[in-house]
């Protein structure tokens, strides 16, 4: 058994002696004598050693695909070596929360380069340090548009399931209204939602690219939420920021997103990373830690945690979100990444995604699949076929690929990224083509 | 130093990706305007910008790290090896269950352990850090009493000197809070209690021991009060290192917790995040958990979806990661090792307070828990050092400053929690630090509104950065 | 302390100045903005709001801690005087010409000390 305390019995017994206490049990003279238990119904401890090997034992349980065709809200993109080196430097990884500025500069200046690094792929003014992952932040930045007068947040049906439920929940929570906008041709239906707008809507909340990988028109939605006085909230597929025309450019007022692909592996969904941006004008209503520049006595520049007062230590129940923590190692993981990877190598990244995505669809289509869609997706599309989508994947499976993820009986939504190799891929549709004879 | 954007040199860049090895395909959809103005560096230089940037960073892994009400023990390296097989990272959350096996185990276990541990018999992986695990519990009660028709129940009574997540948590969830005071004592009024329990009463959110490091002994009482006028008891998770193995929860009284797993249970801190706070609840509310939940039958292991689940709160099953190092913990730590743990948690605690009480004030004179309260009122009158002072005195010492002016009962007040995983000479230099500081304060107050001294900055000035807000690098 | 005779004070240290019957400013006194220390933001009201006397209307943010306004009158808000929003500190400067709004229709009050009274009632507070 490890249980990590340095102190021997006997210097147990002696600290017990020195502090004034008979023996351990006189520590907990407060306790009920009733509510002590007698043992925790666990196995014993184990050493180092068994810790590993039955660890070992249970990852092996799991299959490891090493050729990924799905995505759905987490991307099996490529991590650079220099990633990991600097994740597990100790000192980031065992380091508190920097309220202590003057022993925590290194760990709130990255937050501050992150902060920049979202502004500049965003395209908005200012960041926060990050909340717990893209879902989250949807909801948060739903309850960021609510005031008086304007409680009714309009979801699109094209915004993914899991952030949907998400939102839902926190509506649950706050009272702020939720009602959907419909789809049609698997993009957001636009004449619904002017149909739906309304002054009491605070905001309306899009993805782009949508659940279906199909690229959606952001800015005729941010024009119609403007119109009517509402805010516009996009979530975006991390990877599709070095390459569409960014948030700001559409006009949203909010951007959140799923930060995974920058640098996280999949881990069976977590940790991840949400990050949020908004305008200038918003910035006092953006939730969790946000940090910022300033300086000490002596004029050297410093970083603090700043804007504490919207925070729950400072304002307790009218506090705008409970947030506490940000997911601040993952934030250094994609800081560490967009570094290594540098607008240009970004950009590439995110361009082989789309166009090994469209060359897959291609041949998968001249496999005997077709496109359930007629728009244009970026690197994420939904097929059809005859024959059940289960064959496909199942062939697919003994293969060792990970096909894309069945949406019913016969649709199946598939993904991309940099790692697809041709063969790869080639492999996929002959495998599709004989499976669908 | 410079930041990263300030070494960035045009065309500077890695080879990380071959060339795309498939026709090129241009989107017809508008693209951006211009390129993001990411660093284009070196490796060399990247590798040591974040090197420099650790160098300015303090750890547990750098010294003593006595945070009331934050348990910064030790961070095991076994745990970063387990979380870090690729068996476990390279597993995609929506892969078929046949083939998510060791991973859907892992979220089995760990739950079933954390069950025993806590006396509650279900519980969600889901919520990503402790505030988010007390709003998904606060979404319970509100659930639970929706589903029984009583529409009435909205209020959430939190005493005073309860952590700001808790009301927050409250406000997000659609209550209003009922602050109740803390008696002398610093526990929780019964009078009061009564007086503020009615049909409006949803639940109360409570942690013990408290936030001032007592055993509430009428922790019984208090929860039968709050049960008889209807309502739910919270337990906040975040003192459990106190009780853990010798004490539960569920056997408090209490219906619904959350737990923090970068506290009890050794996942480290990572500069604020990713953490980790399942939420835990007794069978009449199981059926409320988020969604998806993670069953067992005949060894295998697969996703349940609660028939009246509150929905989810993020998207997916929860930090997994932070989860494996957590059940590699437990499992090392095992049946005898997690009441081991909390005893010496307390034991420490206690062993600091008596060498420490000659020289300073204790909020309490009684035997406290795993952390205790010290107040500075009177050296601020005497001396006019604060709390502040004594705390970045501290930073020239190399000793990271317990937590400051909370809870806000005390005033002036400096939490310290030095957890199990400190040794008695570490303890001991402590002390004597502590107790350095002291004579310090007595006779040479300026030195100390001065520091820290020797740390990469002095004190920052905060008021312009929240007057002035500069939240981004300006190119 | 510095206490303009002019005015009327609450308990609760904001100060109002009747400009006629149904009209008045309102801000906060000299005690007060000393004893928040430096202010970095305030949340003002918006205009056409109404205003109970007791109630919380706006708040101050200093670096560690939000503090309520409470207005000293029943009323609907005519204006706010948004230079405080670019500069908060102009409160802890000149208190008694930082004014935070403009109240009208004024249909009730709160208890209103004179500068006298307000100042005993500090002494006694302390």
């Amino acid at each position: 058994m490890g249980s990590y305390i340095p102190n021997t019995g006997s210097e147990q017994r002696e600290m017990l002696r020195e502090a004034g206490y008979a023996d351990f049990r006189e520590l907990y003279a407060d306790v009920p004598e009733s509510m002590l238990i007698g043992a925790l119904d666990i196995p014993s401890g184990l050493s180092e050693f068994e810790v590993r090997s039955r660890m070992e034992a249970l990852a092996a349980k799991n299959v490891r695909f090493t050729r990924i065709f799905r995505g759905a809200g987490a991307y099996d993109h490529f991590i650079p070596a220099i990633v990991g080196s600097v994740t597990s430097k100790e000192e980031f990884v065992t380091a508190y929360t920097p309220y202590q500025a003057e022993i925590s500069q290194g760990i709130l200046q990255n937050i501050f380069e992150y902060q920049t690094m979202i502004c500049e792929l965003t395209g908005l003014d200012v960041a926060n340090a990050s909340v717990y992952d893209g879902a989250s932040a949807m909801a948060e930045a739903a309850a960021m548009c609510a005031d008086r007068k304007r409680g009714v947040c309009l979801i699109s049906a094209c915004v993914d399931p899991q952030s949907r439920s998400t939102v839902a929940s926190y509506c649950f929570g706050s009272g702020m209204e939720l009602v959907e906008v419909p789809e049609k041709d698997g993009r957001t239906d636009m004449d619904a939602l002017a149909a739906l707008l309304s002054d009491k809507t605070a905001c309306v909340c899009l993805k782009q690219p949508n659940r279906y990988g199909i690229i959606e028109d952001v800015d005729r939605a941010a024009q119609l939420a403007h119109a009517a006085g509402a805010k516009l909230v996009e979530s975006v597929y991390a990877m599709s920021l070095p390459l569409l025309r960014t948030p700001a450019e559409c006009g949203a007022d909010i951007c959140v997103g799923e930060g995974q692909p920058f640098g996280m592996p999949l881990s069976f969904g977590g940790p991840y990373l949400g990050f949020m941006a908004c305008r200038a004008e918003l910035m006092r209503r953006l939730p969790g830690r946000i940090v910022g520049e300033t300086h000490d006595a002596a004029g050297e520049r410093a970083f603090v945690l700043t804007l504490q007062a919207r925070e729950q230590h400072i304002r307790r129940e009218k506090a705008g979100s409970n947030i506490c923590s940000n997911e601040a190692l993952c934030a250094l993981t994609a800081a560490v990444y967009l570094s290594a990877m540098g607008p240009e190598g970004l950009k590439n990244a995110a361009c082989q995604c789309v166009s090994k995505a469209h060359y897959l669809a291609d041949r998968l289509c001249a496999a005997g699949l077709k496109l359930q869609y007629g728009a244009e997706f970026f690197n994420e599309f939904v097929t059809v076929s005859d024959v059940p989508a289960d064959r496909l994947l199942a062939r697919l499976a003994e293969k060792g690929i990970l096909g894309g993820l069945p949406l019913g009986e016969h649709e199946i939504l598939w993904c991309c990224t940099e790692k697809n190799s041709r063969a790869d891929i080639d492999e996929v549709a002959d495998t599709v083509k004989e499976a669908v004879k | 130093m410079k930041l990263i954007f300030e070494k960035s040199v045009p065309g500077r860049s890695l080879s990380l990706l071959p060339a795309c090895d498939v026709p090129a395909y241009t989107l017809s959809a508008p693209v951006r305007g211009s390129a993001p103005r990411l660093p284009e560096m070196s490796e060399t230089d990247i590798s040591r910008h974040y090197t420099q940037l650790a160098g300015r960073a303090h750890g547990v892994n750098d010294g003593f790290y006595p945070l009331g009400s934050c348990t910064m023990k030790y961070n095991p390296k076994i745990n970063e090896a387990a979380a870090a097989l690729p068996g476990f990272t390279g597993i995609h959350p929506l892969q078929p269950e046949e083939t998510a096996q060791g991973s859907l185990q892992v979220l089995g276990d760990t739950a079933r352990l954390l069950c025993e541990i806590t006396g509650m018999d279900a519980m969600s992986l889901q919520p990503a850090a402790g505030a988010h695990g007390e709003f998904t519990g606060l979404l319970l009660i509100k659930a639970y009493h929706r589903d029984r028709g009583d529409t009435k129940r909205t209020k959430i009574i939190v005493p005073d000197s309860a952590h700001g997540t808790n009301p927050a948590s409250a406000a997000m969830a659609g209550f209003t809070i009922v602050n109740v005071p803390s008696g002398p004592d610093g526990c929780v009024d019964l009078d009061r209690l009564r007086a503020a329990v009615g049909e409006d009463t949803a639940g109360l959110m409570l942690t013990n021991p408290n936030t001032v490091g007592l055993f509430d002994r009428n922790i019984l009482e208090i929860t039968k009060i709050v049960h008889e006028a209807g309502g739910l008891c919270y337990y906040d998770g975040a003192n459990l290192n106190a009780v853990m193995g010798i004490v539960r929860p569920g056997d408090m009284g209490f219906d619904v917790m959350h737990l923090n797993l970068h506290k009890t249970f050794s996942t480290p801190h990572g500069g604020g995040g990713p953490g980790s706070g399942p939420v835990g609840c007794k069978a009449f509310l199981r059926d409320f958990l988020p969604s998806p939940t993670v069953k067992e039958e005949n060894g295998r292991f697969s996703f349940a979806y609660p028939a009246k689940s509150i929905g989810s709160v993020r998207a997916f099953y929860g930090n997994f990661l932070v989860v494996v190092r957590a059940l590699a913990y437990i499992l090392t730590l095992g049946r005898e090792g997690i009441p081991a743990a909390a005893g010496n948690a307390v034991l420490n605690a206690n062993y600091m307070m008596k060498k420490l009480s000659p020289y300073y004030d204790m909020a309490y004179d009684r035997t406290c828990m795993h952390e205790f309260v010290m107040t500075l009122e009177r050296t601020k009158k005497e001396y006019g050092v604060t709390a502040m002072d004594i705390a970045k005195s501290l930073l020239d010492h190399g000793i990271h400053p317990p937590t400051m002016y909370f809870p806000l009962i005390v005033h002036e007040a400096l939490m310290i929690e030095p957890t199990e995983t400190e040794s008695r000479e570490t303890l001991d230099e402590a002390v004597s630090v502590f107790v350095g500081i002291m004579e310090e304060a007595k006779r040479n107050a300026e030195k100390l509104h001065m520091s820290p001294l020797t740390t990469p900055i002095g004190r920052p000035d905060e008021v312009a950065a929240a007057r002035s807000p500069v939240l981004k690098y300006a190119f | 302390m510095n206490l303009p005779e002019e005015l009327k004070y609450t308990k609760s240290h904001e100060w109002v100045k009747f400009i006629d019957d149904t009209t008045a400013l309102i801000g906060i006194t000299d005690f007060a903005q000393e004893s928040l220390g430096s202010l970095v933001f305030i949340n003002l009201p918006q205009v056409g709001d109404g205003v109970v006397a007791g109630e919380t209307f706006a708040d101050v943010e200093s670096v560690k801690a939000v503090s309520d306004i409470f207005s000293p009158v029943t009323g609907d808000v005519a204006e706010v005087n948004t230079d405080l929003e670019q500069s908060p500190e102009i409160i802890n400067d000149t208190p008694y010409d930082a004014w935070i709004a403009k109240i009208e229709n004024i249909t009730d009050t709160a208890d209103l000390l004179d500068a006298a009274d307000y100042e005993k009632a500090v002494e006694e507070e302390n």
